[in-house]
């Protein structure tokens, strides 16, 4: 029996701009990724949802903070809360912490500059649908690309964070001021992860690093065995 | 209403515009930098129009991890 492809949405928000690399980069997966515009009040059939980078509603009062109150983002929060794969990358990491689906809050970057280069992150879980094809402790380099990157916690939820293993990635250089070097994490049950870099832009070695297809692969495997189950 | 940055929230901001009004020469201890939003709300009273901002900023206009509030009611109109 061959294995199905599974089918992967992408929501499109005004400002969204990695919207169509993520798509270049699933079909590159064997993944077949669609749209899904931000208006939308129910998803189509989906094995898994990525919250793409950009500047959503055009990041006003704080990024991702109108988006997460899109008709799509309550969709995609009804997906989560009934165990769907949900990964945000880089704004879209910032409207599941608005939408208090992820721990935290991303912040403008400590220098106050927006960075924009290849970053080496430190892979600390490879148990989750997001990073099983990683062995833990593996250095990827990932593009970021942000001026609003530093996430924080204060002390009670990161001690929480870390008692539940919620942080599954943290860069091994300084980037943005991230509390603990934090790069990327998943909320309590593990079906939803956030993180500032950019796997999408580096799943081509002609790109410079092809670690982020190592990402993106590991939930269209885990994306896969849910079509499996639901067949 | 007036959001700040937390205290104890590093606020880079506030520490770029402090260190350069002390080159200026001014003598600043602390510089922490907030977002005014002037909100018009037709409301029956200012008790009302209060608990009615409140909830705005529990919703929307602040972010409890990292911003503190407060809200100002100046009766406007008729």
């Amino acid at each position: 029996m061959s294995s199905p492809q599974p089918r992967i949405g992408v929501v499109q928000f005004p400002g969204s701009n990695d919207d169509r690399d993520v798509l270049w980069a699933f079909a590159a997966l064997d993944a077949e990724a669609v749209l899904v515009w931000h208006e939308e009040t129910e998803l189509p059939d989906l094995d898994a949802v990525v919250l793409p980078g950009g500047f959503s509603y055009g990041d006003y009062l704080r990024c991702g903070a109108i988006a997460r109150f899109s008709p799509a983002m309550s969709a995609v929060a009804d997906f989560a809360d009934a165990g769907g794969l949900v990964l945000g990358i880089c704004n879209g990491f910032q409207i599941l912490c608005e939408a208090g689906v992820l721990p935290g809050v991303l912040r403008p970057n400590a220098s106050l500059s927006f960075v924009c280069r290849d970053v080496r992150v430190t892979v600390e879980r490879a148990d989750t649908p997001f990073t099983s094809r990683c062995e833990p402790g593996r250095e990827l380099v990932v593009p970021v690309k942000h001026g609003e990157g530093c996430w924080f916690a204060d002390d009670e939820l990161y001690e929480q964070l870390l008692a539940r293993n919620q942080v599954v990635l943290r860069y091994a250089e300084p980037v943005n001021g991230s509390l603990y070097d934090v790069a990327g994490v998943v909320n309590e049950r593990g079906n939803v992860m956030g993180l500032m870099p950019h796997p999408e832009h580096a799943v081509d070695p002609l790109l410079g690093s092809a670690d982020g297809a190592l990402i993106l692969a590991s939930l269209v495997d885990a994306a896969r065995d849910r079509a499996l189950t639901t067949v | 209403m007036l959001v700040r940055p937390k205290q104890g929230i590093l606020d880079p901001q506030g520490e770029a515009v402090e260190a350069s009004l002390r080159q200026l020469g001014f003598g600043v201890a602390q510089a922490r930098i907030g977002r005014v939003v002037d909100l018009e709300v037709d409301a029956e009273d200012p008790a009302s129009a209060r608990a009615e901002v409140e909830r705005m900023c529990e919703q929307l206009l602040a972010n409890p991890l990292i911003e503190s509030y407060e809200i100002l009611v100046r009766e406007n109109g008729a």
